[in-house]
């Protein structure tokens, strides 16, 4: 990504035309992510936009070399404090992941040891990257404990996951993701499980970590209006590509690819509206995204794109500039 | 006209040993009351913790009550005997949160479809074959995936087959219990779609238990708010998101994310 | 508290009925003790009487189920007529014995157990991990006595262990290591014996359970927060996977205990099994009755400690039962 204005910004994380595939037992390979390209520029918020089977669980997964053992890199390049992470040793990545790039999993029910206490779980984070004295630890997770919750600190430190509801849950996973102080936190759908007042709690708190400890966040979520008035930037994977990026404010107000374009109509939008909504159809996308039905040549959205032309189907498009910080993959806007 | 469901201060308690060791004793319901009419929606809306899932098993006819009736097509519910219970489950569906906890993976999607025909013995095998069929393609969905398990369909692949297998027995209420949100938001416009072509053509009468009051407003005639087992506010769609009476309502309400933000709410903890 | 108590209750109904029904099958069945006698043509017949009276093998069972009960309150368990002496004393050295070889047996098995299980999961499905599972099948398939046996041969052949008992010939005359060291060596053979043949079916367990775990998220979400490979196995995922092997634990010792009655016997070890064995054979009515009771007491023991530990272990388990 170049500069803006003027500035040279250097990203803190910078994913350079990433190919994974998964290998299933009939043999042939599936791709999941087909050259993708993400910038994480200090300090911002990130919001990835993407739906099941665009390849964002997966590219949360191989920014830090946590993919399955049959999800393989087959090109590209993570770079991370001048190296590249795909040619990291193991010992070397595993004191990466928690202390210098967290990863909040999505599910905190799922992603929470059943039988240990939550302070304890934040312990372990920390005694994993560094041994200072056991009061000092002892000291820290408190510190973390209170950064993420508001009262009541000892007492959730000493619970049990199946003692807390859904949103405690969820902080204790922030808490963890944060222990180290990193600089870059990936987390993938931390909301999803979660009413909406719970979210917007959530958000919040995010918001105010980026203030207080300076980290950058890609922040992966299905549900774009999740991303308004939180989230600096703005990307949208389909199909394991990169169809659009830009400004938050731009891209959600003023979205130009055709599948970002329906996606949003696709939200129920009726506040703004009062008509008569139980007549109205959603203008929902026909079809699905799941990795099957994804054609092997040409634009990935070309058989559910209201606006496909011949030129669709022969080969994938690039991305162009709508603006200076703008870009969108569709023949629609090349010049 | 005479409501299909009638809930008359629906209560219902459980004992739990709290932290600290006593027992207490938890209200999920507190007197709940509400009415849907025919071929009509009712979105309740509500937190975690408010009760809406209790409300769904107790409707459902899967939970007994502590105390008040729930009045289906005039006769008491909570008052019938377990035989008639039994007769009347076909009349009430539930859909859930996660189809794939309630869809049998080791089961294909044609023995999923057949088994409450299976279960009430009333067809030839042939027979069920062909409304299996039906079935498929009422909820839009293709013959092919007859032979794959549940854990091999997408999402909405998976909602729209537990769909599929509630409208088998020809329900005349469908409650649906999160049914809508654990899925992607396109995926959601699909499904939301089918829900309303399936009340416009069959005549289904729909409890839609939801946190999500977008969707609520798109889809629900009426809307009822609920706080602590009790509802707060209730009333007509338009009524509720441009008047709201009360503060849990305009909580809800303001907690909604919007795509014209431009910063996040600042909620009351 | 509430659960230790009633935990402690149901054993004790659990030890009372057995009692009673190993009173009642081991009186009907047919003949008694004073058989042998009655065929015996130097004993009169009315000595015989006398015998079966003043034994008061007249009276109905229930009284003499009472009877018996009061004997174990006063410390006795019954008589034994082949050893002429109260039942208690007797059984209460070979329980101890048997004590010492299942106790340190399950020590072992699961010390070895464990570690196998944990390493062979992670490696599952590759050439290691198969390798082991045929070790282990192939040890699962040969009899508890063959493999007894074979162990007596090997210690015949080399001459390096000694092939039965408990003690050597001159055990008293020991210093008090010495007399330590000779108890090991006896017990390498029974206590060999007895994890071979209980190790296999552990060892697929642990790999089950721990392999389950290891597909978890929240593993993956630990490994994600760079916790070391270490800490990954023995303090997330053994713990997780504790609950079915800490029942698996109560369920072994039972195990052990009926695999080593048989051990006990080939090997001439002195617990409850030779002289339980004797003692059917002789028709020693309360031998068999206070041996029964007794192997039941340490099944039922081992298994209220392993759910014990199982309460103790997992809080979840604990939040259910308060909450009943």
């Amino acid at each position: 990504m170049g500069p803006t204005r003027g500035r040279i910004m250097v990203s803190v994380l910078e994913i350079q035309d990433l190919h994974v595939s998964y290998r299933w037992r009939e043999g042939v390979p599936r791709p999941a992510l087909a050259g993708v390209s993400v910038s994480l520029l200090p300090g911002e918020i990130l919001g990835v936009l993407g739906e099941s089977g665009s390849g964002k669980s997966t590219l949360a997964a191989a920014a830090v070399r946590l993919l399955p053992p049959n999800g393989h890199v087959t090109g590209g390049a993570i770079l991370f404090e001048g190296r590249d992470l795909l040619r990291s040793k193991p010992e070397e990545l595993r004191q990466i992941r928690g202390a210098r790039i967290a990863l909040i999993f999505q599910e905190p029910s799922l992603a929470l040891h059943p039988t240990m206490r939550a302070g304890e779980q934040v312990r372990q984070v920390l005694a994993a990257h560094g041994s200072p004295g056991k009061r000092a630890l002892n000291e820290r997770t408190r510190q973390v404990f209170a950064a993420v919750f508001p009262e009541e600190v000892d007492r959730l430190s000493q619970s049990y996951p199946h003692q807390l509801s859904g949103g405690q849950r969820q902080r204790v996973l922030i808490a963890q993701a944060i222990a180290c102080r990193p600089c870059v936190i990936i987390a993938d759908e931390p909301t999803a499980s979660l009413d909406s007042a719970t979210q917007m709690e959530i958000l919040g708190l995010f918001r105010t970590l980026r203030e207080k400890l300076g980290l950058a966040m890609i922040f992966i979520t299905h549900n774009p209006a999740l991303l308004a008035g939180f989230a600096d930037r703005v990307l949208v994977l389909y199909g394991g590509r990169v169809v659009e990026w830009g400004p938050a404010a731009t891209v959600l107000a003023s979205p130009r690819h055709p599948y970002t374009k329906a996606l949003f109509q696709s939200i129920p939008q009726s506040f703004e509206e009062s008509g008569n909504r139980r007549e109205t159809k959603l203008p929902a996308i026909a079809g699905d995204s799941s990795p099957s039905s994804l054609p092997r040549e040409g634009c990935c959205f070309e058989p559910r794109c209201a606006e496909r032309m011949a030129i669709c189907r022969g080969r994938e498009p690039a991305l162009v500039s709508v603006s200076e910080t703008h870009k969108v993959s569709c023949y629609k806007y090349e010049a | 006209m005479q409501p299909l469901l009638r809930v008359e201060n629906l209560v219902k308690r459980y004992a739990k040993r709290s932290l600290a060791g006593t027992w207490e004793e938890l209200s999920a319901l507190d007197g709940l009351s509400f009415v849907i009419l025919p071929e009509t929606t009712l979105a309740v809306v509500g937190e975690s913790g408010s009760g809406k899932s209790t409300l769904a098993l107790c409707v459902a006819c899967l939970e007994y009550p502590t105390s008040g009736s729930i009045w289906f097509e005039g006769r008491d519910v909570v008052k019938l005997v377990e035989d008639e219970r039994r007769r009347l489950r076909p009349h009430i569906q539930l859909i859930y949160q996660d189809p794939a906890a309630s869809l049998n993976p080791r089961w294909n999607t044609l023995e999923i479809l057949i088994e409450p025909f299976v279960l009430q013995h009333k067809f030839e095998r042939e027979e069920m074959k062909q409304r299996a069929y039906s079935l498929l393609e009422r909820v839009g969905l293709s013959l092919e995936i007859l032979p794959r398990s549940p854990v091999e369909l997408s999402g909405g692949q998976r909602q729209r087959l537990a769909i599929a297998r509630a409208l088998a027995l020809e329900p005349k209420l469908l409650i649906l219990d999160e049914a809508l949100s654990a899925l992607d938001c396109s995926v959601q416009a699909q499904i939301a779609n089918l829900l309303m072509e399936l009340q416009s053509s069959l005549g289904m009468t729909y409890l839609f238990i939801t946190h999500d009051l977008a969707m609520a407003a798109h889809l629900a005639d009426e809307i009822a708010v609920m706080n602590r087992g009790r509802i707060v506010e209730q009333g007509p769609v338009e009524e509720i998101l441009h008047q709201p009476q009360n503060e849990t309502t305009r909580q809800l309400l303001a907690a909604v994310p919007r795509m014209t933000r431009t910063a996040l709410p600042a909620l009351e903890q | 508290m509430r659960y230790l108590l009633r935990r402690l209750g149901h054993a004790f109904f659990l030890l009372v009925g057995v009692s009673i029904l190993a009173f009642l099958f081991s009186t009907l069945a047919p003949g008694n003790y004073f058989d042998e006698m009655r065929l015996n043509p130097q004993i009169a017949p009315e000595t015989v009487a006398a015998l079966r009276a003043q034994y008061g093998f007249d009276r109905p069972l229930p009284a003499r189920y009472a009877s018996w009960v009061n004997s174990i309150i006063h410390g006795e368990m019954g008589f034994s007529f082949a050893y002429d002496s109260p039942v208690a004393p007797l059984l209460l050295v070979r329980a101890r014995n048997t004590l010492l070889l299942t106790v340190t047996a399950t020590l072992l098995a699961w010390a070895i157990a464990l570690p196998l299980g944990v390493w062979s999961a992670e490696r599952l499905g590759r050439l290691s991990d198969r390798l082991l599972s045929w070790g282990t099948a192939a040890l699962l398939v040969i009899p508890d006595l063959a493999l007894a046996l074979g162990l007596l041969v090997f210690a015949v052949r080399t001459g390096w262990l000694p092939t039965g008992g408990m003690a050597s010939v001159d055990f008293e005359t020991f210093s008090t290591i010495h007399k330590l060291r000779d108890l090991a060596l006896h017990m390498i053979l029974p206590v060999t014996a007895l994890v071979l043949s209980a190790l296999p079916l552990l060892v697929r367990h642990v790999r089950a359970a721990v392999a389950d775990v290891l597909n978890a998220p929240f593993l993956l979400a630990a490994a994600g927060h760079g916790i070391p490979r270490r800490t990954l196995l023995y303090r997330y995922a053994l713990p997780a996977a504790a609950n079915p092997l800490i029942s698996l634990f109560g369920f072994s010792i039972g195990a052990l205990l009926s695999g080593s009655l048989l051990i006990e016997v080939v090997m001439s070890w002195p617990g409850l099994g030779p002289i339980l064995l004797e003692a059917i054979l002789a028709r020693d009515l309360y031998v068999v009755v206070g041996g029964i009771v007794f192997s039941t007491l340490f099944l039922v023991g081992g298994n209220l400690f392993a759910d014990l530990v199982l309460y103790w272990a997992d809080p979840r388990i604990r939040a259910e039962s308060s909450a009943r």
